[in-house]
């Protein structure tokens, strides 16, 4: 598709949506959102990105191949698993670290949890990048 | 008002058993993406609707006071995402299939097992 | 050359020497427990196997198990020695070595279990190995049909065997050999006591080769010499008849017991002695000698009387010391001469004296001359045979025509290619080396030397062995060289007659029998044409049940689903279901019949993007249930995948051809109204009943206070279940992966 409207459009909307993507990941645990939800709304700012210029463009402006993203999404959600054990729990049992709580405020949680559902979120993101690109490209 | 989407399932699922009796391989993929969509409905409905109660905690709440059945959501929610999987995978296979063998009729493809000749 | 095998001088190092040593180890092991057996006395190991249902790691050792463990030890030791020097730089002789050493184990296992799950996993175990080592030449596709005759014969026995011992464990209650002994009486009286009979004598008749399930015993000869002697001589046809022997305390005396033993054992011994003078070849008349003896050893069973079970005890012994010792010879001729045909043989005498010696001795034995252990059981064998209750004239004449039928053949085998004729100038045959001869020599030296002092077995083994199967001592009978003049002795005197007139006249025997036999039906020609049209008949079911087609698997399978639901309703009755529609809003109406239309569109359509349109409907139709009914993270979830598959579709659909147009088939319609209707049924059924909220309940509760998180879906997600979810996403990644690959490898391939 060759619109000059629709390349400058798409740029910004897709960094938009991106950063749309990580917020919505980040607020998941209290609020409707999360790492399947992140990762599909990040995948289409992309994909968008990709139909608007070009894959090949798309590809440029990830820098990483999206396999080798949904990978390491895999290996960091198992290991947000293991981390557990360490700590001799069973797998997969959320850890939590609250910073500056008081007695009202838990402050700012940091949870093992949260590692595990960016594992989601870089894979459904890698995955679907994967599909779509090769789609795009071999077809 | 579940009996009510209990017979839009069966609806679903009538047409998409018969997209996949037919011998084509597009209509099959149609049926896939339809009886998926059923059977995630299924388990929703099964697990009741609640009209208006999101399953969130307000602030400052232990637990919610009413709320909808929060379980087959979580069920829902990554079949969704694994059933957008293998549709990706099935439309690619059926892509390649016309590519290589440029048929989509199933019954068509004996590569792997040429149709026997009367003897 | 023998076996179709390469020599040469160099040997096999370790892996040729350390089974023998292990094997002498096992042998010197039993020897040691002799002095206690021949104190009438039995050992038994015991150590819980599966306590659950009683199974024991159990092993008895009495006389009966004894005599079997030291033949099959000792022969073992001597057979592994001439191995090593017969396959000697046989690129593949450690394989050899495994499978001969670890069936010489199985086998002591079997003759040693006293649990009868142990004895099965035992006796399957020689099956087996004998397979791997009947198919040893495994480049030859007659060895290797020969070796699955073998495994289908003895494999469906096994099966037969195995239905036997679970009914005998059902209704003894107990695993325990040695206490299912003691129920004899009772077993009998059972009403199940015929059908076990059968079942466990199709193991043992197949394994043991009784007519008519012979054929494979001759076919098994394709394996390597050393192996024939060991397996289908010596140790593993006798399983079968040492599972009867076994059994004979708790099941033998009844009138079904005393027939079917003495006439399958009757008919296989005359049957197979004439099919072996009919052999040109030296291994296959032997061959047909083993079931000649067989059938003997089984006849014996049959009976009650001491005479029997003393002559079963020392036949058994006697034929497998001369019957190893003339297989092992006959490899000898073999590798020297390079042939086994009667008739290309001759004047061995002169070159290969010791062979011809150990041939003599063993023959001797095995046509049943003075003073050998093979002329005392043969008095024997006519002794047990007249004292037979049922029909002694009968199995005194099968005893005798067999016994000089053999007479002849041992002049056939180890006497006319020693002394008859003069050696082709082919040939240059010399002796074989120390390591062949040991066996052989030694083998048949013991035929001798006991039938001389027959007293050095009677307290050992025969009396032990007598014990075990009749459980008194005063039934064993002395073994004797002269016991004066008798009915045996006129017996003996008439099979040696006989048997030096077949001799005589071996040739034109042979051709007679060669024209009566070949009238017969051949049982082995039988065996191709049934797995022949087991294989058509297999093709031919495969062909309609797997036919390639996936519209006919896809039909198959939703009418499977429709034909479970209703025929469960049929059975059941409908479900209770109570509809209450009251609370139905206009906006659910309005979704419901959103959704009906897209799928019927969709269905009808001929167009490609009214189908994707029509598609996409359906997708909204549900994320506005979603939304209406507070799913808020699955009606994101949903709307952001249909946008998705609408990209991939669109990517792929305008590469593909156009739709052709539906064609309305009754029978589809009918199927795909019944399964949308059932599943309709079942939902409904399901939303009539209470739900049980448990586990949604303790997700509300749990989810702040314990997991810190307000959503509670989300908490479930990567809390509570996180080990699905981690399933879940591994999936995803597959599937990718796979997508990407397939669209990959294929573009490189279409380049080329």
């Amino acid at each position: 598709m060759n619109s000059v409207i629709l390349r400058a459009g798409t740029s910004y909307l897709a960094g938009l949506l991106l950063v749309f993507s990580v917020y919505m990941m980040l607020r998941g645990h209290n609020e409707p959102g999360g790492g399947f939800i992140g990762g599909l709304t990040g995948a289409t700012g992309f994909v968008l990105y990709a139909i608007g210029c070009s894959v090949g463009e798309a590809r440029k402006a990830l820098r990483v191949l999206p396999q080798t993203i949904a990978v390491w999404g895999l290996g960091i959600a198992l290991a947000a698993g293991l981390f557990a054990a360490v700590f001799g729990d069973a797998l997969f049992t959320g850890q939590w670290l609250f910073i500056g709580a008081t007695e009202d405020d838990k402050g700012l949680p940091l949870s093992s949890v949260l590692v595990f559902d960016i594992g989601v979120y870089l894979v459904v993101f890698g995955s679907v990048l994967t599909l779509v690109f090769a789609m795009e490209e071999e077809i | 008002m579940e009996v009510l989407f209990a017979i839009t399932i069966g609806v679903l699922v009538a047409a998409s058993v018969y997209l996949m009796l037919s011998n084509h391989l597009l209509r099959f993929i149609f049926g896939l993406v339809l009886i998926s969509n059923a059977a995630n409905l299924t388990i929703f409905v099964a697990g009741r609707l609640t009209d208006g109660a999101p399953p969130l905690i307000p602030v400052g709440a232990d637990a919610p006071v009413i709320a909808a059945n929060a379980l087959p959501q979580a069920l829902v929610l990554t079949a969704i995402v694994i059933g957008f999987g293998l549709f990706a995978f099935a439309i690619v296979l059926v892509f390649r299939a016309w590519t290589s063998l440029n048929s989509l009729t199933p019954d068509e493809m004996r590569l792997a097992e040429p149709e026997e000749t009367p003897k | 050359m023998a076996d179709g095998v390469a020599h040469n001088a160099r040997g096999n190092g370790w892996v040729g020497i350390v089974p023998v040593l292990f094997a002498a180890a096992l042998f010197t092991y039993f020897v040691s427990l002799m002095p206690t057996i021949a104190g009438l006395e039995a050992i038994r190991f015991a150590a819980p196997w599966i306590p659950s249902l009683g199974i024991e790691f159990a092993f008895l050792v009495d006389g009966l198990s004894l005599t079997f463990a030291l033949l099959i030890s000792g022969i073992g030791t001597l057979v592994l020695l001439y191995s090593n020097t017969y396959l000697a730089g046989h690129p593949q002789y450690a394989r050899f070595a495994l499978f001969l050493t670890a069936f010489m184990v199985s086998m002591l296992g079997l003759v040693l279990a006293d649990d009868l799950i142990l004895l099965f996993v035992f006796w399957e175990l020689t099956t087996f190995t004998s397979y791997m080592l009947i198919g040893f030449s495994h480049d030859s596709e007659k060895s290797r049909r020969n070796a699955l005759q073998a495994l289908f014969v003895t494999g469906a026995g096994g099966l037969a065997f195995l239905a036997g011992l679970i009914m005998l464990g059902a209704i003894t209650g107990t695993s325990s050999i040695s206490e299912i002994l003691t129920m004899g009486e009772a077993l009998k009286a059972h009403a199940l006591y015929v059908p076990i009979l059968i079942l466990l004598l199709a193991g043992t008749f197949t394994k043991s080769a009784q007519v008519p399930f012979h054929f494979w015993l001759p076919n098994a000869m394709a394996a390597p010499t050393p192996v024939s002697a060991f397996l289908h001589s010596a140790t593993m046809v006798k399983a079968g008849v040492y599972v009867m022997a076994r059994m004979h305390p708790a099941m033998s005396g009844t009138d079904i017991w005393l027939w079917t033993l003495t006439i399958f054992g009757a008919v296989t011994a005359v049957f197979a002695s004439f099919l072996s003078l009919r052999q040109t070849d030296l291994k296959q008349a032997l061959a047909y000698t083993t079931l000649m003896a067989l059938g003997t050893l089984t006849l014996f069973l049959g009976q009650e009387s001491g005479y029997a079970m003393t002559a079963f005890a020392a036949f058994l012994i006697v034929h497998s010391l001369y019957k190893a010792s003339l297989f092992l010879i006959v490899g000898c001729i073999d590798k020297s001469t390079g042939t086994r045909e009667t008739d290309q043989l001759g004047g061995l005498a002169r070159l290969m004296p010791v062979t011809t010696v150990a041939a003599a001795l063993a023959a001797m034995s095995m046509a049943g001359f003075p003073p050998f252990l093979g002329f005392i059981g043969k008095e024997l064998k006519y002794a047990g045979a007249i004292a037979v209750t049922s029909e002694p004239v009968l199995v005194a004449g099968a005893a005798l025509l067999a016994n000089s039928l053999m007479l002849a053949v041992a002049g056939v085998v180890a006497f006319r290619p020693f002394w008859r004729g003069t050696v082709p100038s082919t040939q240059s045959p010399k002796e074989a080396p120390w390591q062949m001869l040991a066996g052989p020599v030694i083998l048949a030296s013991l035929g001798a030397l006991f039938g001389i002092y027959p007293d050095l077995l009677q307290t050992a083994l025969i009396d032990p062995t007598v014990l075990s199967l009749t459980g008194q001592i005063e039934e064993a009978k002395e073994l004797k060289l002269w016991a004066g003049v008798n009915i045996p002795l006129v017996l003996s005197i008439a099979t040696f007659v006989l048997g030096l007139i077949i001799y005589a006249f071996h040739v034109q025997v042979r051709a007679v029998i060669e024209r009566v036999f070949s009238a017969l039906p051949n049982l082995d020609r039988g065996w191709d044409r049934f797995l022949d049209a087991l294989k058509a008949f297999a093709k031919w079911q495969t062909n309609i049940v797997q036919n390639g087609r996936l519209s006919s698997y896809t039909y198959v399978t939703f009418l499977t689903i429709a034909a479970g639901i209703f025929l469960t309703f049929l059975y059941t009755g409908l479900p209770a279901i109570t509809v209450d529609l009251s609370d139905v809003e206009w906006k659910h109406t309005s979704i419901a019949l959103l959704i009906a239309a897209g799928a019927l569109l969709t269905l009808f359509t001929n167009s490609r993007i009214a189908a994707i349109a029509a598609l996409g409907v359906v997708g909204i139709g549900i994320a506005l249930i979603f939304i209406v009914f507070s799913a808020p993270d699955v009606a994101i979830t949903q709307l952001l995948v249909e946008t998705l598959i609408v990209v991939l579709v669109a990517v792929v659909m305008l590469r593909l051809p156009l739709l052709p147009k539906m064609e309305f088939r009754l029978n589809h319609a009918v199927l795909s109204v019944a399964v949308g209707a059932a599943v309709s049924l079942i939902l409904i059924s399901v939303v009539s009943s209470p739900l049980d909220l448990r586990l949604t309940e303790y997700f509300e509760v749990t989810s702040w206070p314990e997991a810190y998180g307000r959503n509670i879906v989300n908490v479930i997600l990567v809390d509570f279940r996180a080990l699905d979810t981690f399933g879940e996403i591994a999936v995803v990644v597959i599937a990718a992966l796979s997508a990407y690959a397939l669209l990959r490898t294929t573009r490189k391939g279409d380049e080329k």
